[in-house]
């Protein structure tokens, strides 16, 4: 085979390697939900940060405004401090909320930002002061069962 | 000069005389002085000494197994030597390792015993490979080199052909034409007469003698084939049973009586040589159990 | 006493080979440099190993995510998860099947072939030649093959894992009916380009590493019989496959351990 044809198809084949690769990385998976736009940080304090993991989505409305960048323990205060990287053009006001939330009912946890109703706006640096935390399995059923047991004492 | 067929074929240059050896000659291409070769404890070749030069076409000769091709790869570098010193364009060649041993090897051609060539190559391909790989001729010059060479081995009109479409003699001839394509000054022929017709033979000692005499360089004929090798060869070095046994002009030995040598050139089936295969303790132990006696 | 002796021997012959195998490598890693002098040898590699073995990846890859597709459905349809097929279908080929599947696929046929083509140049004298000719052989002949080997490998793997989900999203979408944004989106959710597409190429570049080594090793050292190349192209596709099933065990061990 002349050289000429060995190295049509050899770009062919490299080329089909590339294709394949962006087509996992984009269409597999979820590169292109990365925005390559501007962010800002945020700090958020939760009691229980649940499954939640780095790169989970910041969504508000249901919409991916920002992406969880770091997850850290404050021994100080015994509570989990997550940095969120929030889009620059996505304005909150001072007293929106955060929660981690789960998406359908076994999915990945995500963090839910409900906006507040204050005039000065999140910036770089701020915190989130009211927050809520994962919903965990074990806490919801022993609340069930010491509610159900309160109850069953309050008949007696 | 055309082969005339009475018998013998001789094309041996007319100063075919018996050569002074002088160590310090710088004409002496290659050289072993007092040579012992063998794989690990095996001993192959004791005390060798022997010395080519410019010009001479030279016949290594000795039975199977006489460690031949053992001296050839000594002479290239591929196996050291257990004792002794092998110079090469009178450097020696033991030890020497990387760019040195590589340049030595640029100025030596090789025909193998069954071609070596590249098989995923076809015959001009497989002839351009040294250049190729060594020089930076344009592809013109190259080409032009390649058709001389292979004019010379009377193959041209074949440098298309892929190797599966070429006879083993044709096949022989392209394996020498790449070993000659850079002008070496020192070429070796392992066996370049095994297993070919009387045609292609005479073809061969043909080629070789004349592309001796053309480029000046020396020629070292590894073979047991008395006929072919006589014809042409300057000097013949026998070796056997681990020794050099004789070396000299192919009258001189023809009119030896080492019986060793007698055995050799007369294609004698006992003598030197035995026949019978030795008996040892394996064997003896071998039989007891297949319940024969040795 | 015999056993304990046979062991020793044993465990002592596999070390050798090992070092025997480090050196190779070393070699090889050394003269790296013919891609920037001699790029066509490497390109004319890519394509004998990559190129020809793209066939079987491509009908493999198809096949087996065919297989997963149907396997998957009757599995989550249990659950009540059919929609989460795709997710299964993606995550099983880039990170474990893609790699894997595709490295034994190579070590059979590249590797062998790879194995083969050395013995028998090693045979024919070949390899004798080309040294005599002041030509390194593991210059000209090994490192470009074992160059095109680690190219070819990853640029193989993903096209398999891309064939598997396509062929995953035709028997899950077209065939049995599941809501093909359903399919797509849950794997877009779940499929982490870092985590799982780029640890799946790293495993295929390792995998392409040790097989095309052991490959071009065992034609290297091979006997030059009929026999030799023989049992040096079967000792290609074992161990070739044996390690592949334990770095891929190691490699996921560490990359997919939370």
């Amino acid at each position: 085979m002349s050289n000429q044809k060995v190295d049509v198809w050899v770009g062919l084949f490299v080329m089909l390697g590339i294709v394949a690769l962006l087509f996992l990385a984009l269409r597999a998976g979820n590169l292109s939900s990365f925005s390559l736009a501007d962010t800002y940080a945020v700090q958020a304090r939760f009691d229980n940060i649940g499954g939640l993991k780095v790169r989970a989505p910041v969504k508000s409305a249901g919409v991916v405004v920002g992406r969880v960048a770091d997850i850290r323990f404050d021994d100080q205060t015994y509570k989990a401090v997550v940095t969120v990287n929030l889009e620059r053009n996505f304005e909150f006001p001072a007293d929106t909320s955060a929660s981690i939330l789960t998406s359908g009912l076994l999915g990945e946890q995500f963090i839910g930002l409900d906006a507040g109703g204050e005039d000065r706006m999140l910036v770089a640096g701020d915190d989130i002061t009211l927050t809520q935390s994962a919903i965990i399995l074990e806490q919801l059923i022993s609340q069930f069962l010491y509610g159900s047991a309160e109850r069953e004492g309050a008949v007696d | 000069m055309a082969p005339q067929y009475n018998g013998v074929m001789n094309f041996s240059s007319p100063a075919a005389a018996e050569r002074e050896s002088d160590p310090s000659d710088p004409n002496v291409l290659l050289s072993f002085d007092r040579v012992t070769l063998g794989y690990g404890d095996f001993v192959v070749l004791a005390n060798l000494s022997l010395q080519i030069k410019a010009g001479e076409v030279v016949a290594l000769m000795g039975g199977s197994g006489s460690g031949k091709t053992t001296l050839m790869r000594a002479a290239t570098g591929q196996l050291s030597p257990q004792a002794g010193v092998v110079s090469v364009f009178g450097q020696s060649i033991v030890g020497l390792g990387g760019a040195g041993l590589q340049s030595l090897r640029q100025r030596m051609g090789v025909l193998f015993q069954h071609g070596a060539l590249f098989t995923d190559l076809n015959v001009f391909e497989n002839v351009a490979f040294p250049l190729r790989e060594h020089t930076t001729l344009s592809e013109a010059e190259l080409t032009h080199k390649v058709l001389e060479t292979l004019d010379a081995v009377g193959l041209k009109a074949a440098a298309h052909l892929k190797l599966s479409a070429i006879s083993g003699g044709m096949a022989r001839r392209v394996a020498l034409a790449r070993a000659v394509v850079r002008e070496p000054e020192l070429v070796f022929y392992d066996e370049p007469f095994a297993g070919l017709d009387p045609i292609s033979m005479g073809v061969t000692a043909r080629l070789i003698r004349r592309l001796s005499d053309r480029l000046g360089c020396a020629s070292v004929l590894i073979t047991h084939d008395v006929a072919e090798s006589f014809a042409i060869a300057d000097t013949v070095y026998l070796v056997g049973q681990g020794e050099l046994k004789a070396h000299g002009s192919p009258a001189t030995l023809g009119e030896s009586n080492d019986p060793y040598v007698r055995q050799f050139l007369d294609g004698a089936p006992d003598g030197p040589v035995a026949f019978d295969y030795p008996v040892t303790p394996d064997f003896e132990r071998w039989a007891a159990c297949k319940g024969v006696g040795p | 006493m015999n056993a304990l002796a046979a062991v020793g021997r044993f465990t002592l012959e596999k070390l050798v080979v090992l070092g025997q195998l480090a050196r190779f490598f070393g070699m090889l890693v050394t003269r790296l440099g013919i891609v920037v002098k001699r790029p066509r040898l490497v390109i004319q590699q890519v394509h004998f190993i990559g190129n020809y073995s793209l066939l079987i990846i491509l009908v493999s890859g198809l096949f087996v995510g065919f297989v997963l597709g149907l396997q998957g459905y009757y599995t989550l349809n249990r659950y009540g998860s059919e929609e989460a097929l795709g997710l299964l279908v993606a995550l099983s080929l880039v990170r474990e099947l893609g790699p894997v599947v595709t490295a034994l696929l190579f070590a059979g046929r590249a590797g062998t072939s790879l194995t083969a083509e050395i013995g028998l140049m090693k045979a024919g004298e070949q390899l004798s030649a080309m040294e005599v000719m002041a030509v390194d052989p593991i210059r000209r002949v090994l490192v470009p093959r074992f160059l095109g080997g680690i190219i070819a490998m990853p640029i193989l793997a993903a096209v398999f894992s891309m064939m598997g989900i396509l062929g995953g999203w035709f028997v899950g979408v077209i065939l049995i009916g599941i809501d093909t944004g359903a399919f797509w989106s849950q794997m877009q959710n779940g499929v982490d380009v870092f985590n799982d597409v780029l640890n799946g190429v790293i495993k295929s570049v390792v995998f392409g590493v040790a097989v095309t080594l052991i490959a071009l090793f065992e034609g290297w050292h091979c006997r030059p019989t009929p026999e030799g190349v023989s049992r040096a192209t079967t000792r290609t596709v074992v161990a070739g496959s044996l390690v592949v099933l334990g770095l891929d065990f190691v490699l996921t061990a560490i990359m997919f351990s939370h």
